[in-house]
């Protein structure tokens, strides 16, 4: 009886056991093996020496030094934008209760949107061609500005376009994550707090903060890590090939490794992929170690 | 000290402070909200418009004066956009119906099976959440080709038919079901086959729809993979059709064309989303991220 039941069980885990390694388990100690091997040629199958030849591949090439660099000012950028404004907007949400429901229905509209295909949008609004400056140039120049060519113009434009359409993209989580932990608060410590005469402000910073704090560093943290694995939102606004256009980022920078013009090259792809790994990995630990400090801190002082 | 005069005049200002409060925050809010509508306004707008129209506006104009439809007759024959339809409604059906299948089983295992190695396993399982796709990607993509599967449905598929979270979601689900339910069944000698698929499964139906939901807008939305496994138009997904139209489609400047696509593109997902909208904030708001 008991052997059967351990044959059953792992019949009904079956699928999923193989689906799992064969396009999880296995491609994870794969790319580390790729990533060691110096010269591999897919071709022929053969490879000159096992080293860390490909890390330092990666790490000289120009576009790939660009990739980071565009990879960490969007990250430095939109992670604290976005989250700050969907807290903003989520307190906002919360304090009032007309049209609360479809403004809460409205926001979340660019989650279940294509990325590639509203890019576009994006792209045409921003876009200064011969023909036309595009929407938001007519706009600047209404108040006395210059036009400016976000999508093929200076590095800077193309990075504010970049980092706007990330945050138009990556907000409705995050402000439903934040309206539900707002929704879950006790009323009775707003209600002990109001008797007790506590200004706004107070209230915010001793009860609001602390009791959503958990789920604020959740979203700090898959905040980081998502917008360090920023891709198609590029894609979508400067087209597939982002090393011209100078907007590439790191996973961008690992795909052209392993297919398109630059294509061919699964080891630089593996190194380049384990190097934006671990320095996920690092800012997550660093992430968890603040916010356990900053949680005790805040229950000293709460407690 | 506390007059009863000064202190109604506290309450008074109170009142009026915070009434412009409330409506500071109504014309935030709704700044916001014309932020993420105008997007999708703007778009409809500009595949009404005819081509000649819309060169002939050195300032971009918000509404249409002509509306016509010839934009998205030319989205349909001009670029095989209903043959990208064809290939992402394929791509989501069946790679959601077999995800059901393989994750159905594995929650039922892990819920309700005993069996030696199943904490170990289960914990095994949810580490391999933390393993992104970037990191996976490279092999599979070899795997994918030495198979000779590039450029077909089975490629496309394969890789995404299973998924940690949603057998986690699935198996919390399960859990919830009252364990005399399954002895009972026993006792009347319904087999384990029979009881998932006649009691548990319509039992957590709303967890399970909330899966196929937020599958099928993975799905539909999934760029990266199908770009890697395909380079032939027919294999192409909405979202790989898109950016073939914006790099040779129409041509960049017929811009109308190209927004009609877009609106084609994305007007079934939002009926989806008008339609599901509770569920879908819910299922997502349960511990679902993006992609």
């Amino acid at each position: 009886m008991k052997r059967k039941d351990n044959l059953k069980a792992w019949l009904y885990l079956l699928p999923a056991i193989l689906f799992l390694g064969v396009f999880m388990v296995y491609p994870l100690v794969d790319v580390v093996i790729y990533s060691l091997e110096e010269g591999y040629n897919s071709a022929s199958q053969t490879m000159s020496g096992v080293g860390i030849y490909n890390f330092q591949y990666v790490l000289r090439d120009p576009y790939f030094i660009q990739a980071l660099k565009n990879t960490f000012i969007l990250v430095a950028i939109t992670v604290p934008v976005s989250t700050g404004l969907a807290l903003l907007i989520s307190l906002g949400l919360s304090s009032i209760k007309w049209v609360k429901d479809m403004y809460q229905t409205i926001y979340f509209l660019p989650y279940v949107t294509n990325t590639l295909a509203v890019g576009l949008v994006f792209m045409v609004l921003f876009d200064k061609t011969e023909y036309t400056d595009g929407l938001v140039n007519t706009f600047i120049k209404l108040f006395g500005g210059q036009a400016v060519d976000f999508i093929d113009g200076p590095y800077w434009a193309k990075m504010l376009v970049l980092c706007l359409y990330t945050v138009w993209i990556v907000l409705p989580f995050k402000i439903l994550i934040l309206t539900s932990a707002l929704a879950s608060v006790n009323k009775n410590y707003y209600n002990a707090a109001r008797v007790d005469g506590t200004p706004p402000f107070r209230i915010f910073t001793r009860i609001t903060l602390p009791m959503i704090s958990p789920m604020l560093f959740y979203l700090i943290i898959t905040g980081f890590i998502g917008a360090f694995k920023a891709y198609s939102d590029s894609v979508a606004l400067f087209g597939t090939d982002l090393n011209a256009a100078g907007m590439n980022t790191i996973v961008g920078y690992v795909y052209d490794m392993i297919y398109g013009n630059s294509g061919g090259y699964p080891s630089y792809a593996s190194a380049a992929a384990l190097i934006l790994f671990s320095i996920v990995i690092t800012i997550t630990v660093i992430n968890l170690l603040v916010s356990r400090k900053l949680s005790i801190k805040g229950g000293d002082t709460v407690g | 000290m506390a007059e009863p005069f000064s202190d109604r005049d506290v309450k008074l200002k109170h009142k009026k402070s915070s009434k412009v409060k409330t409506v500071l925050t109504y014309v935030g809010l709704s700044v916001w909200a014309l932020a993420v509508l105008f997007p999708f306004f703007w778009m409809i707008m500009t595949s009404f418009k005819s081509y000649e129209e819309y060169n002939a506006e050195t300032t971009p104009s918000l509404f249409v004066h002509n509306p016509t439809l010839q934009n998205f007759i030319k989205a349909f024959t001009d670029v095989p956009l209903a043959r990208y339809f064809l290939n992402t409604f394929i791509f989501a059906v069946v790679t959601t119906a077999l995800m059901l299948v393989v994750i159905i089983f594995a929650a039922y295992a892990f819920a309700r099976l005993k069996f030696r190695g199943k904490d170990i396993l289960f914990t095994f399982f949810l580490s391999l959440m933390m393993i992104p796709t970037e990191l996976v990607i490279i092999t599979n993509f070899v795997t994918i080709t030495d198979l000779g599967l590039r450029n077909t449905y089975l490629g496309l598929i394969l890789p995404s038919v299973t998924s940690v979270f949603y057998i986690y979601l699935l198996k919390e689900s399960f859990e919830m079901v009252p364990e005399e339910m399954y002895k009972a069944a026993k006792v009347d000698g319904t087999s384990d086959l029979k009881f998932l698929f006649r009691i548990m499964v319509p039992i957590c139906r709303p967890t399970v729809v909330t899966i196929v939901i937020l599958k099928v807008i993975e799905c539909w939305n999934s760029y990266v993979w199908p770009r890697l496994i395909t380079d032939r138009q027919e294999f192409y997904l909405v979202s790989n059709g898109i950016q073939e139209i914006r790099q040779n489609g129409f041509g960049r400047e017929n811009i109308p064309a190209m927004m009609a696509a877009v609106v084609v593109i994305s007007v079934p997902l939002i009926v989806v989303f008008i339609i599901f909208h509770r569920k879908i904030m819910e299922g997502v708001a349960r511990g679902g991220t993006k992609g």
